[in-house]
């Protein structure tokens, strides 16, 4: 709420040159809009999985916290990454599931293998549990070109669960993916859970001065 | 949508049926419906509305909510003409009302007088099939300012010493600068280039029902839920639906332009939403279906009279594709810049939009902007470092500082038209409708690569005298995907080297027009939209003076 208010204080007060038509025309849509994803991604996180088992979705949310772990600031975990990933693969992931049905056991048949005493994931050492996900990510091949679009295709389960735990980690929070709750993931780099800003907006930017023409063409440079 | 839209039945004849709603279909149905004639504009996407306009990164990037699927719409790709094309996504384009131009970054650069006349200049070129414009960058600026004033674009006229002639100033003042863009202008400065605001079709000041941009950082690949981009949906459909004589019909893909005994279109065959067959009549027909789309269509259109596609006596539909070349560095600064917040790009240079290819050993030129065009999931997959850890502390350290304190330094160049980069049928792959697909057929000129990374240099050299902490950039690569689409049906004089006039009409069919990137003879340096909008209007003047004179009988 207090976003969608911050919203509608940048409209009513905000001067950066929004029209008065535009405001009038749009207004009640775009509030109704953003009140409506804002109830959705605000409702309480229901206790039940769309997908997972409590028991699978416990595991889920051990390596998307080692993926991008809790520091002194807040991780997959408190991101509710698991959230997304549940939903993601019953919506536009489902394509994903093989690689979760089958990854998880034989990512559990490492752990076990590795250090004989841990019987699941989400038991052994944080240190423990990197190494296991670094054994197979040594397995999962290189690094990807600069994409247009998230990789859908990973080949992978680990790449697979890495490519979701950044999206559920960065995706807006006011959609309704049940990621990057409270917009954390967008604290984290820097973001503000915003979607208008005015200028300045950084540190190069703030003492501009205002375009001068280039001294050096002033007598070809004319306006 | 506005309520006043006709509904034409197909069976009516119509005036004019436009074949696309994008950057140049949208000016065109303004144009001539302002003038009093009747238009069907159809258009294969659905009809979006600014409240479909949403952040949410999956629907829009990764499930295409803009753009051609490659699941129903597949494209194949080979180098060379001899090798059998394999399956791969080789084009993007918007495909919805209003085009590509809905999510493109709106850099909004005129040509410049080079660019007409580039082949009597420099001489032929090497592996090239280079030649002039039958028109002249003096033939198109009335139409230029055209664009800037009614379509809706922001910039600083004179602030480029290497700006071509104009005959009016920007609209409206440039969008406000980024941190970005202060750093690359006075980087530039020291090196003695001349960066200066970049002209971008976004608006900085509001217009009737529009706003004025309010910085939300999704932008490219995005299309704005303020109508402060100058889209076509946002900027000439209304205008045409103004008119109260032009109907936008979307969910229609048009497949087939077909000819009367005389050898005149007679409308357009397409599916409807329910992948029924359906025939718009129309006197004329004018297709701006895209680089792509339109020369697939001509293609399509094979019939007895012209059995290698419709208006291909020449045998050049499709050929002389052309890119643009392009390559990127990338510099982390100290403190945070925050590009994140607003449109793409706001400062650009020009100095090497024309290189002496006696020093410089390859032809071409180009320019370079600062910008930071990547939306968080998109940045945290592809924007890091190379060498930066892909998971953990290393990764989330690396992220969280590095997102609000990059910049990328964008190479535009020019791209050669080779006669055998090109667009053709599949002739084994189908699309969703069972038409066949898509072929892109495309191997840069070693003079485009050669271009790219001597830009990129340049590029290098501005973010090492901007003082970057760290910085990498990316040697640019034979190209085997686009969304800059040109030169596939070039305008020209001879009917044997051309496929339209400079009327933009079609030397074998005279009432079938085509007006968009196809239409290009050259492929300026980098940023084709604007040109692509002022020949647009130039061809809505032309048509109509056409039509006036009943050569068309509309």
């Amino acid at each position: 709420m207090e976003n969608n208010l911050s919203r509608r204080g940048f409209l009513s007060h905000g001067l950066s040159g929004i029209s008065a038509v535009w405001i009038a025309t749009h207004w009640p849509a775009m509030l109704s809009a953003a009140s409506h994803a804002r109830q959705a991604a605000q409702s309480p996180t229901p206790a039940k999985f769309e997908y997972f088992s409590a028991e699978q979705a416990a595991e889920i949310d051990a390596i998307t916290a080692r993926i991008i772990p809790t520091t002194d600031t807040s991780g997959a975990h408190e991101a509710g990454v698991v959230f997304f990933i549940d939903r993601a693969l019953v919506t536009f992931a489902k394509d994903d599931q093989k690689e979760y049905v089958e990854g998880l056991p034989a990512l559990q048949a490492r752990a076990h293998e590795m250090f004989p005493g841990v019987t699941k994931f989400s038991a052994a050492t944080p240190e423990q549990q990197d190494q296991i996900l670094e054994s197979l990510a040594a397995q999962s091949g290189g690094e990807g070109s600069r994409p247009f679009r998230p990789s859908s295709g990973a080949q992978s389960f680990f790449e697979t669960i890495r490519v979701h735990t950044i999206s559920g980690f960065l995706i807006d929070p006011d959609s309704d993916r049940r990621g990057n709750r409270d917009g954390v993931g967008w604290k984290v780099i820097g973001r503000d859970n915003e979607h208008m800003f005015q200028p300045p907006f950084g540190y190069y930017d703030k003492d501009y001065p205002g375009w001068q023409p280039n001294p050096v063409n002033a007598d070809k440079t004319k306006t | 949508m506005t309520l006043d839209q006709p509904k034409y039945k197909t069976t009516d004849e119509v005036d004019f049926v436009v074949i696309g709603s994008g950057a140049a279909g949208g000016i065109i149905a303004k144009e001539l419906s302002e003038n009093g004639f009747r238009v069907v504009v159809l258009e294969q996407g659905p009809y979006l509305t600014e409240k479909d306009f949403v952040h949410d990164e999956i629907k829009v990037l990764n499930q295409d909510l803009l753009t051609n699927h490659p699941d129903l719409q597949p494209n194949t790709f080979r180098k060379t003409p001899d090798e059998k094309a394999k399956r791969q996504r080789a084009v993007a384009y918007g495909r919805l009302v209003g085009g590509t131009s809905t999510h493109f970054t709106a850099n909004f650069w005129r040509f410049h007088e080079i660019d007409f006349h580039e082949r009597s200049k420099v001489g032929a070129v090497a592996g090239a099939n280079l030649a002039d414009w039958p028109i002249t960058y003096a033939d198109l600026e009335p139409y230029y300012t055209k664009v800037e004033w009614e379509i809706g674009v922001s910039g600083l006229a004179g602030a480029s010493p290497f700006d071509p002639p104009r005959s009016k100033p920007y609209p409206m003042p440039p969008l406000p600068v980024k941190s970005g863009g202060v750093i690359f202008e006075r980087a530039g400065r020291k090196l003695g280039w001349n960066p200066f605001p970049a002209p971008m079709a976004i608006l900085s000041q509001p217009r009737p029902g529009r706003s004025a941009c309010i910085n939300c950082g999704f932008c490219l690949g995005f299309a704005c839920e303020v109508g402060a981009k100058s889209s076509s949906l946002a900027a000439a459909i209304p205008m045409a639906e103004k008119t109260g004589r032009c109907e936008i019909r979307p969910n229609s893909y048009v497949h087939r332009i077909e000819l009367d005994a005389n050898g005149r279109a007679t409308g357009a065959v397409y599916f409807d939403a329910q992948r029924n067959v359906q025939r718009q009549k129309a006197k004329a027909v004018v297709v701006c279906a895209n680089g792509a789309e339109t020369p697939r269509l001509l293609l399509l259109s094979a019939n007895k009279q012209f059995p290698d596609g419709l208006a291909n006596s020449s045998g050049i539909v499709g050929k002389n594709l052309m890119f643009n070349s392009g390559a990127l560095s990338v510099g982390v600064f100290e403190h945070p810049l925050n590009d994140y917040k607003g449109f793409a790009v706001s400062r650009i240079l020009h100095d090497f939009y024309e290189l002496d290819s006696d020093k410089v050993g390859f032809h071409g030129g180009g320019g370079l902007d600062a910008r930071f065009d990547q939306t968080p999931i998109n940045f945290a997959l592809g924007g890091l470092p190379p060498g930066t850890p892909r998971w953990g502390k290393g990764f989330k350290d690396a992220l969280s500082h590095n997102f609000t304190r990059t910049v990328e330094i964008f190479c535009h160049g020019t791209s050669l038209p080779v006669e055998n980069n090109s667009f053709s049928l599949d002739p084994d792959v189908k699309d969703a409708w069972g038409l066949p697909a898509l072929r892109m057929t495309y191997k840069d000129h070693p003079d485009d690569v050669k271009l790219s990374n001597w830009l990129n240099a340049r590029a290098a050299e501005l973010l090492q005298a901007a003082g970057a902490q760290k910085q990498w950039s990316f040697p640019a690569g034979e190209q085997e995907f686009s969304v800059h689409l040109l030169g596939t049906c070039r305008m020209g004089n001879d009917p044997k080297t051309s496929v339209i006039n400079p009327d933009h009409q079609t030397h074998d069919v005279k009432n079938l027009f085509l007006c968009d990137g196809s239409s290009l003879v050259t492929s300026g340096r980098g940023q084709p939209t604007m040109t692509i909008e002022a020949l647009a209007f130039r061809a809505g003047d032309r048509i109509r003076a056409l039509a006036k004179r009943g050569d068309l009988t509309v």
